[in-house]
């Protein structure tokens, strides 16, 4: 078994209610942060630890917190992105919804640290029932005097809240939310100033992601150094896998960063290898953003050593032959699966999602999406690979914030590694025509 | 049905209640909460009425309203029926058989995804990715996620719904104990 630290409790009875959280040592952060610690101090164990954030991005916590802006008499936030809209992720909704406190914890623990006395939890408005159990999580806080005035005692006072969104991929991107948070379009803002000096209301502001602040509580119960030592390299600790599609069990994994990719697709303790006992085509391992890697390069890397779950060995290869570990949205593909027509759901996807601020996202997002259905459809032309590769570069860095890239880069990546497949459905559309390429709902479910 | 568009006093109260969780002079912040509790209590969907009337209550111009309502996926701007089933098509979804999902119900409801039944109980529309791809394929209703769906399952659900009879919102779980 691998070393759990978030899902550690994840089975016992009643772990949702404060009672039980607290017998299994809940809240344990806070007593030590705020009676033993300096805000000072709590950020110098994030920063030993090397936690990544765990929104995508993998920036370094302590390292992001240590660059707040903090000038007298001015209010600072600490935001945590619950937004949770990456195709293939679904990780932070399992937390919040089985474990609630250990989000409530981190974000008492957090505020402390960076010195916010009001926090606002943003989640995707789809979300609405998990909102409703983070709201009786922090009702029990409350009641507990773990949150509101002088929490157990002490100088620190701290206010919590939770904002449901209307529906925005884009708001998962944190300046997008913070607008979003201010009750506008969730419009992505031009960078700099950065969240850290002008954020919400203008005011120094820390977005995080739900699973990067859960971690902070073990990190402060066993020291940075400690959390340190878990992981491999520079990818420390663990991290929540989401994993969907063509394998037997889908679900929401803990894994000790360094897994072996193999390890986890085909052991019993995870996905439980490819259904019908398939053969495995393709994985898109950190959501939809990141690009997809045949079956050979996700499970070695170019050099022929085993691919690794960590941040360092996923992007082995860089873009030609490696991924990203991105949100931990670890799709897998099987044999029978459609990957030109799985990447028009994709394409389909970003053009939806883009807000329209930047000419070449929603102008290109929507040629790709264009250019993709009539490929699907059998009336794509020899030129249109040519054409969709093209499009996706003149994308890629020319935009406000990242959504332009985390659109190009599937379509590049399936280009680059399936162009083949491209090629048959343009050149033999009367082969596709009856092919369904994907499972009927009653094939595995049954 | 024309309802007179006005919150009763709980209603009020808990807006007030929302409203005070932002700092002075920043309570336009609590108009994504507030206009999801309007389309819930407002035949489900945002008329220029209701979003008028919520302009009026935070004290900010019509147009502020409507850009907002207009940018996200869950504010119906038209009419819909009282059971708008969001059935998920991206890609973990589609790869387990929503496309199967999206043809069973336009079958069954003989109506296109898209359109609403003529008695007004069920519209169909596809969404992108809710969070739900390890449950695939999916649909929500309301507040309710249906996963690891079956065609079977779907049919139970719409028969469910059908002897139901209500209407389905986001905020259908006790939402003023929670907001
Ligand atoms: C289009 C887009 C969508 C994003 N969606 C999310 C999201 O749903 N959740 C999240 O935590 N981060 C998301 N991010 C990353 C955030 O911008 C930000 O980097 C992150 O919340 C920082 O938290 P972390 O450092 O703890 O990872 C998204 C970024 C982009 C560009
Ligand atoms: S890249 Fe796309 S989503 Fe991002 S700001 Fe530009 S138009 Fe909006
Ligand atoms: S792809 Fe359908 S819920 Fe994520």
């Amino acid at each position: 078994m691998g070393k759990k630290l978030l899902l550690e409790h994840i089975n016992v009875p009643g772990i949702e209610t404060l009672e039980v959280y607290r017998q299994k040592g809940g809240y344990a952060s806070v007593e030590k942060a705020l009676k033993t610690m300096t805000p000072n101090d709590v950020v110098e164990e994030v920063k030993k630890s090397g936690l990544r954030g765990r929104g995508g991005a993998g920036f370094p916590t302590g390292m992001k917190w240590s660059f707040l802006f903090k000038p007298e008499g001015v209010e600072r936030y600490l935001v945590c992105n619950a937004d949770e809209s990456e195709p293939g992720t679904f990780k932070d909704r399992f937390l919040m919804e089985h474990i609630p406190h250990s989000l409530i914890e981190g974000m008492i623990t957090s505020s402390f640290a960076l010195g916010a006395k009001t926090s606002y939890i943003y989640i995707r408005g789809e979300y609405f029932y998990v909102a409703r159990i983070l709201e009786k999580a922090i009702d029990e806080a409350y009641a507990a005097g773990l949150l509101g005035k002088n929490i157990l005692g002490t100088d620190f006072s701290h206010d919590c809240y939770v904002q449901v969104g209307g529906g925005a991929y884009i708001c998962g991107e944190e300046t997008a939310l913070l607008e979003s948070l201010e009750g506008k379009r969730g419009n992505p803002r031009i960078k700099p100033p950065f969240p850290a000096i002008a954020g919400l209301y203008g005011c120094p502001t820390v977005v995080n992601n739900v699973e990067t602040i859960a971690t902070v509580c073990p990190i402060i119960n066993m020291g940075g150094e400690e959390y340190a030592k878990i992981g491999i390299g520079r990818s420390t600790g663990t991290k929540l896998i989401s994993a969907s599609g063509h394998i037997n069990k889908p679900g929401v994994y803990e894994i000790e960063l360094g897994l072996p990719v193999e390890e986890f697709i085909y052991s019993e303790e995870y996905c439980g290898g490819i259904i019908n006992g398939n053969k495995l085509k393709a994985v898109v391992a950190g959501g939809s953003s990141v690009p997809v890697l045949p079956a050979h390069l996700i499970l070695k890397t170019e050099k022929g050593e085993p691919r690794l779950m960590s941040y360092e060995s996923l992007s082995e290869g860089g873009f030609v032959s490696g991924s990203l570990i991105g949100s931990g949205g670890f799709i897998v593909y099987d044999e029978t699966t459609s990957i030109v027509k799985n990447l028009y759901t994709f394409a389909r996807f970003y053009h939806h999602e883009s807000c329209g601020q930047c000419s070449p996202c929603r102008e290109g997002t929507g040629w790709m999406e264009k250019i993709l259905h009539r490929i699907v459809e059998g009336h794509g032309k020899p030129s249109d690979i040519d054409l969709l590769w093209d499009i996706q570069r003149k994308i890629e860095g020319n935009t406000i914030c990242p959504l332009g890239d985390a659109a190009a880069w599937p379509v590049a990546a399936a280009i680059r590694h399936f162009r083949a497949e491209f090629e048959e459905y343009i050149n033999h559309p009367e082969k596709i025509k009856d092919v369904k390429h994907y499972y009927s709902v009653n094939a595995i479910s049954a | 049905m024309s309802k007179e568009i006005k919150f009763n006093e709980e209603t009020l109260a808990l807006i007030h209640k929302i409203m005070a969780r932002y700092p002075e002079g920043k309570h336009k912040s609590a108009l994504l909460p507030i206009l999801h509790i309007a389309q819930a209590e407002f035949d489900g969907w945002l008329s220029p009425a209701t979003m008028d009337y919520v302009a009026s209550i935070l004290k900010i111009q019509s147009i502020e309203v409507y850009e907002v309502a207009s940018f996200y996926s869950m504010y119906n701007l038209k009419p819909v029926g009282k059971c708008l089933l969001e059935v998920c098509r991206t890609s973990s979804c589609w790869v387990r058989g929503a496309e199967d999902v999206v043809k069973h119900l336009e079958k069954r409801l003989g109506i296109k995804e898209g359109e609403t039944t003529a008695d007004g109980m069920f519209t169909i529309k596809t969404v992108e990715c809710l969070g739900s791809c390890g449950s695939a394929p999916m649909l929500q209703c309301g507040a309710s996620y249906h996963e690891n769906l079956t065609l079977e399952k779907v049919d139970t659900l719409i028969e469910g719904y059908r002897t139901e009879g209500k209407r389905k919102s986001y905020t259908d779980l006790d939402y003023k104990n929670t907001l």
